[in-house]
């Protein structure tokens, strides 16, 4: 059994971008809150704490997850991926080349969200992308070019897909 | 006019803040940690309107980690951007739910949240007034028993003591009685919205540290670093140059970082802790609830014409709520009086416009300030008038549409210059949507499509003379650095400074660096970046700026080549002669003085420094409103198309349109984003942002759960931008400011085309299927 | 940010976790069960909820299960919504719950903690109560079995929590629809909320929404099965025949609910019509 007495802080291990770091924590600490207090791994925003925008996402075995609604303890035995890794991904590179960035405070949980969702639907069609990317808002863009920039990554996907079936043969 | 070549200004240089934020490396304030930093939480009012008896703050100070305790009396009196009339923590009384009461300091945020909610007052309920039309009744209850003893920070706000408003501006214009008498058709309708939210991703955060010199050093999400040294200079004596605000870039703003509040309440808090570093980031729900939202509005419009459908007289009473306090309200008020006929030609115009105090959170500027909300009413009024007269309400339009020649209610004459070209927008926009005469039409399962457009206009309040500086530092390597107060707030703004410099210096855009975080303490002087000014006052500060490097590029290149500067040209960072471009010296040999080969040096670093200053801008005459408030007037047409599900009451929005007049576009794909964004942002107020206050004057949806922003899917199906380039001869390059805009007609054109989808006549937001509902079936 | 502490366990089997309730209980200590926590986590930030222990039920392989076992589907309580249907082993299940909250929060929010929540939509009970659910139900003392309609009617008793879920093979795969009414955004708590499979020939439906509490109305169901009356005739009685008054709130007044309530009645009848 797990446990955790918070009177005094419990010292656990997160497993982040493949490394495990030992963090200093409440048990009422949230996952966003020790990512970016212990860690500093400021790229999970926090912007409504509830769990309705999607500033803060992070995946957590891949899966794209509200940090601000997981507590950090929670969390010891799952891998989790921040924006901080995702300097080499394809949709980061996708949101630059289609103007999906303004302010830029949605953007590291959009990319993570829309970097789970081309991993996990390469074949995604607009209702999944919707249903999908309903969980992050974004006050200055008006979603248009954070559409087209997940498509282009799909398009591209499938191309290089293709591409290898082709050689395949 | 034969267009000029141009290096970069029109072309779409890829944002120079985009890689840095699609990493997530940008660091925001927020982002910024710092070992020992102390945290502060507002306790807040639990009643509306209510007199302080006492506060307790024993069962707060027995929570661990608490170092400080600060209220009301520590500092009782009231600041204000334009009227001071709120205390920083409330004294005496409360006059909004959520208003701060007091602060905790603590070591940890969740120990100050702690304490805060330990705090125990004790009220006297007062009545509570829950509505701008409550407001203005007579015996309503008083909110600012002192309205007549508040120090005016600005000089337009005529507040009125006794009653409930906080300022009333006047236009009067022609002889609008007499030309009302005369008028072949008239229509009067009312039009009205609760107070909303801005709604920024990033919620508003401040620290302030007092060093032991005197030194004040704030660090704040804010759109105004050089307001913040006003107020901290003019409210709690601190001499302006020990005030040094640093703004990071900002996670969103749209006018609700313009207002300082939270800066003043930091300072309090490091005063109480000696100075120490505090940091104050509220909640969502404080964001909310706490920190000045989105103006409330009510407004009767009555418009009459002649027999040739052209309009003679126009009357406008605008009902502006501020909530509790009139922070940027009453400049709201004044800028919604002087553009209150939006972009038409009204002879006779009779406008009053009152900034109405409420029980309710206070209102600061929101994304077009005043416009989007008055453009509601006079957009629906133009189609309902329109229909009145049996014509269409485009062809209405144009008839109508301002031009030069004619002048703004405030009397300012229109040039060729200082407006766009409204009707060619409205030419645009109706080819845009396939415009079919107002016509509906059945889709093959059974939802109804319509269309729905407006026109809308707007200048750049200002005070008259706001300014902003630029300096361009050489490196080198022959690079400059570009240093401005100029905010990034999502807008883009660094980028569009950076191809101005660069485009006058006929430099490369990469040789440009530009500082992106604004330090008081050594960037010049700006107003705010508020308003759609940053471009026009910036980017002139910039190009003068860039001429004067270049001047003294020539100088000291005139020593190195041994010629006249006369005959000396800049550009591909090179200094070279005009007829003999081949024989010239690189920036970089002589951007830090020209050596000799002897050692010698001569000159030294190039530093090209520039401001702009708006000019020959006037107050307005406090009976007429006669005056010159602004310096250009900005213009366009949007349009919207709607499929409506007449058995649900629910619609889709298939197309927003905006053409645009900005002028000069500098980037269009910078500039496109910012009309697509501001279309967005209008339609999702306009669809279904609001406060709903419950009969105790307490918002019942101060969350992203219960308060519903446009969601990904929701939005429009296509955008469509697209931009008409009158040139301003003021504007860099001809531009004029764009910012604002994309929002300002998003409301009108959506409930233009709701309004012909339902036969309904929509006057109040946001439309909700329930709205419609009630409007169509209920008839309220 | 929780401003609160608490103590946090996580048992790895049932009997872990009933002790561990009971002897924090004992010492008077305010203890939760907590499954997706999402409620639980944003309760204690807004400071409508105060606990001292904390017990996560993610850890008993009982709570994880999600699979057939003879003539039943077993779903744990520790399940999340989208492990529920990305299963699609409900069908009916999988679409009333892909309109609960948003796709990321369904990869935290868990079915137990969805039929336990202290808000009254809960619409994973409304696949649930039509087809002859039943759940199973940990306390001091055993583990029971207890009828969907009698758990969603009452409070558990302290100490007890929810394990599995278990439904009929049988009723899987059946016609069904579900349909939910926002206020604007799709992603929001239900104006009105309804699930519903044709059984034996006739419609069986739970709503929620409409009232505080969701629930499952025979009689309404024989209004809506005869086949005497009209649509119109069919709505104007089963409105009637409401367990409590309509919901008039922030996100529909009564009468706009009466309305979609209505046209939600005839949607669900035009769609199950074909397959009666």
């Amino acid at each position: 059994m797990i446990s955790s007495n918070t009177r005094k802080y419990t010292v656990v291990s997160l497993l982040v971008n493949g490394v495990s770091h030992d963090v200093m924590i409440r048990s009422a600490d949230t996952l966003l809150y020790t990512l970016r207090e212990q860690l500093g791994l400021t790229g999970a925003k926090y912007a409504c704490g509830n769990g309705d925008c999607g500033a803060c996402t992070v995946l957590v075995n891949g899966k794209p997850m509200h940090s601000c609604l997981t507590l950090a303890i929670e969390s010891i035995n799952d891998e989790i991926t921040t924006i901080e890794s995702m300097k080499h991904s394809d949709i980061r590179s996708a949101f630059v080349a289609n103007w999906a960035i303004q302010c830029g405070y949605c953007t590291p949980g959009f990319i993570l969200n829309c970097h789970a969702l081309v991993n996990e639907h390469p074949d995604a069609d607009d209702e999944i992308i919707e249903e999908w990317l309903k969980s992050n808002l974004c006050r200055c863009t008006g979603y248009q070019e954070i559409k087209d920039a997940v498509k282009s990554v799909l398009e591209a996907n499938k191309l290089k897909a293709k591409e290898n079936s082709n050689l395949a043969q | 006019m034969q267009k000029e070549f141009r290096k970069t200004v029109g072309t779409a240089e890829q944002r120079i803040d985009a890689v840095e934020k699609s990493t997530g490396n940008v660091k925001y304030l927020g982002d910024k940690l710092i070992t020992g930093m102390l945290h502060a939480k507002v306790a807040t009012s639990t009643e509306a309107h209510a007199r302080i008896k006492s506060i307790d703050t024993n069962e707060a100070w027995k929570v661990p980690g608490v170092r400080a305790i600060v209220t009301g009396d520590t500092f009782p009196f009231p600041i204000g951007p334009i009227l001071a009339d709120r205390p920083p923590i409330a004294f005496d009384k409360v006059r909004y739910y959520g208003e701060p009461v007091a602060i905790i300091v603590a070591d940890y945020p969740y120990q100050a949240k702690q304490a805060a909610s330990k705090i125990v007052v004790k009220y006297e309920k007062l009545p509570v007034v829950n509505s701008v039309e409550q407001a203005f009744q007579e015996d309503a209850p008083i909110i600012h028993e002192q309205l007549g003893q508040y120090t005016k920070i600005i000089d337009n706000v005529y507040p009125v003591p006794g009653t409930n408003i906080a300022s009333h501006i006047k236009i009067r214009k022609g002889q609008f009685g007499q030309a009302w008498a005369t008028c072949k058709d008239t229509i009067t309708a009312t039009y009205s919205f609760n107070l909303s939210d801005h709604a920024a991703m990033e919620t508003r955060s401040a620290t302030v540290e007092i060093n032991p010199d005197g030194r004040v050093i704030v660090h704040s999400t804010s759109q105004s670093p050089f307001t913040i040294k006003k107020i901290l200079n003019q409210f709690f004596n601190i001499e302006v140059g020990k005030v040094i605000v640093h703004i990071p870039m900002l996670g969103g703003a749209f006018g609700g970082k313009g207002a300082v509040q939270l800066e003043p309440l930091a300072y309090l808090a490091s005063s109480a802790v000696g100075g120490k570093l505090v940091k104050l980031q509220y909640e969502r729900e404080e964001d909310m609830m706490t920190a000045p939202c989105h103006i409330g509005f009510n407004a009767t419009v009555k418009l009459g014409v002649n027999e040739e459908g052209k309009l003679l007289a126009g009357q406008y009473t605008f009902l502006i709520e501020a909530g509790a306090y009139s922070d940027q309200a009453a400049g709201i008020t004044r800028a919604a009086a002087l553009d209150c006929t939006g972009p038409y030609h009204i002879p006779n115009v009779w406008c009053d416009s009152y900034c109405m105090y409420t029980n309710h959170p206070y209102a600061t500027s929101f994304r077009g300030y005043g416009h989007p909300e008055l453009t509601f009413a006079i957009e629906r009024t133009m189609d309902q008038l329109a229909k009145q007269l049996n014509v269409d309400p485009i062809e209405f339009r144009l008839l109508n549409a301002i031009k030069p020649g004619h002048s703004t209610p405030t009397q300012s004459v229109l040039t060729e210059n200082n407006i766009g070209d409204t009707a060619k927008c409205m030419i645009r926009a109706k080819e845009l949507i396939e415009w079919n005469g107002n016509q509906t039409t059945v889709t093959e399962n059974g939802k109804i499509r319509a269309k729905g457009v407006s026109l809308f206009w707007k200048t750049s309040t200002t005070s008259t003379n706001a300014q902003a500086g630029a300096v361009l530092l050489f490196e080198p390597d022959g690079t400059v650095k570009l240093s401005c107060a100029a905010v990034e707030i999502g807008q883009g703004t660094k980028t569009i400074l950076a191809q101005i410099a660069a485009e006058r210096l006929k430099m490369n855009m990469k040789d440009i660096h530009v500082t992106m975080e604004v330090n008081t303490q050594y960037n010049p002087h700006q107003w705010r970046t508020v308003a759609s000014s940053t471009t026009f006052l910036a980017g002139n500060a910039v190009l003068a700026a860039a001429d004067d490097a270049i001047r003294q590029l020539k100088k000291i290149g005139a020593v190195a080549l041994q010629c006249s500067e006369n005959d000396l040209e800049v550009g591909n960072s090179r200094v070279y002669l005009r007829s003999k471009p081949t024989y010239g010296i690189d920036i970089k040999t002589i951007c830090l003085g020209y050596k000799y080969p002897n050692g010698h040096t001569v000159g030294g670093q190039i530093i090209g420094t520039g401001v702009h200053v708006q000019r020959q801008l006037t107050e307005m005459d406090k009976d007429t409103g006669f005056g010159d408030p602004g310096p250009w007037w900005s213009v366009g047409a949007q349009a919207v198309e709607i499929e409506w599900d007449e058995q649900n009451y629910t619609y889709e929005i298939l197309k927003a349109i905006t053409v645009m007049d900005g002028g000069t576009i500098i980037n269009p794909m910078t500039a496109t984003q910012q009309m697509r964004g501001g279309i967005f942002l209008g339609l999702s107020i306009a669809s279904g942002e609001s406060f709903e206050f419950n009969d105790k004057g307490v918002i019942q949806n101060p969350d992203f759960r219960t308060y519903q922003l446009m969601r990904f899917g929701e939005q429009p199906k296509e955008y469509i931008v697209e931009f008409v380039e009158t040139p301003n001869e003021d504007g860099p390059f001809g531009a004029r400011g764009i910012g604002e805009y994309g929002v300002i007609g998003a409301a009108s054109a959506l409930a233009n085309s709701l309004s012909s989808a339902t036969k309904t006549e929509l006057n109040k937001l946001p439309l909700t299927p329930e709205l419609i509902w009630q409007t169509r079936e209920v008839g309220q | 940010m929780i401003s609160f502490d608490f103590e946090y366990f996580k048992p790895e089997s049932i009997d872990e976790a009933i002790k561990t309730f009971s002897s924090e209980w004992k010492l008077g200590k305010k203890v939760v069960y907590f499954s997706g926590g999402t409620e639980i986590i944003t309760f204690s930030r807004g400071g409508k909820l105060t606990v001292d222990t904390v017990i996560d039920l993610k850890g008993i392989p009982e709570c994880k299960v999600l699979e057939i076992q003879g003539d039943r589907l077993i779903i744990g309580a520790a399940v999340t919504l989208n492990q529920l249907i990305e299963s699609n082993l409900f069908p009916l299940l999988s679409e009333t719950t892909r309109r609960i909250a948003d796709h990321t929060s369904r990869n935290k929010i868990t079915i137990g903690g969805n039929l336990m929540s202290q808000l009254g939509y809960r619409e994973g009970l409304l696949p649930l109560l039509v087809a002859d659910a039943v759940v199973t139900v940990a306390n001091q003392t055993k583990i029971e079995e207890i009828p969907i309609e009698k758990f969603s009617g009452s409070e558990l008793k302290e100490g007890a929590f929810l394990t599995q879920i278990k439904v009929p093979v049988s009723n899987l795969k059946l016609p069904s629809k579900s349909i939910k009414r926002t206020r604007t955004s799709k992603v929001g708590y239900p104006i009105v909320s309804l699930a519903a499979l044709v059984h034996e020939g006739k419609i069986r439906v739970a709503f929620s929404g409409i009232n505080s509490l969701p629930f499952r109305s025979t009689v309404i169901e024989s209004i809506l099965n005869d086949k005497k009356m009209s649509d119109q005739q069919r709505i104007d009685k089963a409105i009637t025949k409401l367990p409590s008054t309509i919901t008039d709130d922030l996100l529909a007044s009564k009468g706009f609910r009466q309305y979609t309530f209505g046209k939600m009645l005839i949607e669900l009848n035009s769609v199950l019509e074909e397959k009666l």
